[in-house]
């Protein structure tokens, strides 16, 4: 295997100085290439598990492997695009992009021509020399990608990289990425809590509990020889996603507003939760 | 207005010309203080007091507002010393300075240092610690470590703040320079003010005030207020 995760333990000191467990046990085997979603409830440790796989964060127990090769620190072989871009505002589009290849030493004509490349793959080739205020929220998320692929990483570690975006702008760089990932073939690790995204992206699809965070499901995908997955299936797939998560959710909101609250009975999503796939 | 009102209450208020001297009296003493470089001696003596003073101060402020920063120790001691040692004016360390190093220029150099240090430490820390955490973060998985991390997220990220702790800091030894000068020997314009006094040249010590007023105003309208403009200009802060 390729991307070993190998019984992660996290915990944090919560508000009563009691720990709580956010990541339990959990166990993942990852296949060079692949493209495999993270979704679960807010608060259920996915992130935190993106963050510990980026070296970012240290777990209690258990190891991260990349090729048999243990993670302990961050390093541009892992590179994160966060949820915010993340652009540094003292740097122009170009040289935000060239930072991370500077590091590494390639000489700065080389970084500059490679970064251009790449911002020509995003659609960002007229904005090199703007500073990141100058873009839109989508446009700045481009260039964080790029920023991230330049690299040239083995794997590419996404947290919730759309969510902070409009609903058109999100569907053009769903598009963009899936260009990308076929074109690059990098090993993309996508954390999400919006389930349709997960699945018309993704080639498998990991449920987390939460309380403690753990493994609830993985759902592969099922795609046709060609590698496009028919709506039908998508729904499919969605809804049982869907059912599989809502004794999750329903977790949460009873730990947020108290015992005598149900969703299933409520039926809360089906009029105003469409990021749940529950409107089609 | 202020000239006019200036030049006819000094010729017709009775006062001895030594006390309130004539404008033009004023105008031609700063001109001639320029011209024969009495006053520009001064000014460059000051001038050069301050650079050295305050470029050691920021350097001090940098590296200690950085371990108080990075290390928890260091912010328990060190920090709360900090905060205590800028709340003393620092022409308060002026007699300390004079038994230690005597009645000269490393004396002034001192209270110009260490009139600025704290503002600087202060400022640099809340600069450091204001650094978002996804900066970090990014520079750190793009696997920028030490002094690299430091130089090309952590100084440039905190740059808004370090310039307004600078604009304060500068403020803090202009003034300390000064009153260093007046009390202290070794030429400069504070040192000129107490000459004209003791000569009883109030022409000199007026000239001299406003040489003061117009480096002060030069230095903050001119060189911060654009500083800070050109950072938020690019930043997108405006």
């Amino acid at each position: 295997m390729y991307l070993s995760i190998d019984g992660i333990q996290k915990s944090f000191i919560g508000e009563n100085k009691q720990p709580v467990t956010v990541l339990d046990n959990i166990n993942i085997e990852i296949d060079k290439g692949s493209f495999v979603s993270i979704v679960g409830p807010s608060g259920c440790g996915k992130s935190t598990l993106l963050y510990i796989i980026a070296g970012l964060e240290k777990a209690d127990q258990g190891s991260i492997r990349i090729s048999g090769k243990v993670v302990k620190n961050p390093g541009p072989d892992r590179v994160v695009v966060f949820q915010e871009a993340g652009l540094f505002p003292w740097l122009t589009v170009l040289e935000n992009v060239t930072y991370g290849l500077l590091i590494k030493k390639i000489p700065k004509k080389k970084a500059e021509a490679k970064a251009i490349d790449i911002l020509k793959m995003v659609h960002l080739s007229n904005y090199i020399n703007s500073y990141p205020h100058q873009l839109s929220g989508g446009m700045k998320q481009r260039v964080s990608i790029a920023r991230a692929l330049v690299m040239e990483p083995d794997i590419l570690l996404m947290d919730e990289p759309f969510s902070a975006l409009d609903e058109q702008t999100r569907m053009v760089l769903h598009k963009e990425l899936m260009d990308i990932w076929k074109k690059t073939k990098v090993t993309i690790f996508f954390v999400t809590h919006n389930i349709r995204e997960a699945v018309l992206l993704s080639e498998t699809v990991i449920v987390f509990a939460t309380r403690p965070g753990k493994i609830k499901e993985v759902i592969v995908v099922p795609t046709t020889g060609d590698g496009i997955t028919t709506d039908s299936v998508t729904l499919h797939t969605e809804q049982r996603i869907l059912a599989i998560l809502e004794e999750e959710i329903e977790k949460v909101l009873k730990e947020e507003m108290g015992d005598d609250y149900s969703f299933k009975t409520n039926h809360l999503h089906r009029n105003d939760s469409g990021d749940l796939g529950s409107h089609i | 207005m202020i000239a006019a009102i200036w030049e006819v209450t000094s010729r017709f208020s009775g006062l001895p010309e030594f006390m309130f001297p004539r404008l033009t009296q004023v105008l031609e003493t700063l001109f001639n203080g320029i011209v024969h470089g009495q006053i520009t001696a001064a000014i460059g003596k000051s001038m050069s007091r301050l650079l050295i003073g305050f470029s050691i101060a920021i350097i001090l402020g940098l590296i200690m507002g950085y371990l108080i920063w990075r290390f928890k120790f260091v912010e328990d001691t060190l920090g709360f010393l900090v905060t205590a040692l800028q709340s003393i004016p620092s022409i308060v360390w002026f007699p300390l300075a004079i038994v230690w190093f005597g009645l000269n220029d490393f004396s002034i150099l001192f209270i110009v240092t260490i009139g600025a240090t704290w503002t600087m430490t202060i400022s640099a820390t809340s600069g450091f610690r204001n650094v978002p955490t996804l900066y970090q973060r990014v520079a750190k998985t793009f696997g920028s470590t030490g002094l690299h991390f430091i130089r090309t997220v952590i100084l440039p990220a905190s740059v808004p703040q370090l310039l307004s702790g600078l604009r304060i800091a500068w403020a803090f030894s202009w003034r300390a320079l000064m009153a260093g000068e007046l009390l202290g020997s070794g030429g400069g314009l504070g040192q000129l003010l107490e000459t004209g006094r003791s000569l009883g040249q109030m022409d000199l010590v007026v000239s001299v005030m406003i040489i003061i007023a117009v480096i002060g105003t030069i230095m903050d309208n001119v060189v911060f207020v654009r500083l800070e403009r050109s950072v938020q200009r690019k930043w997108g802060l405006v």
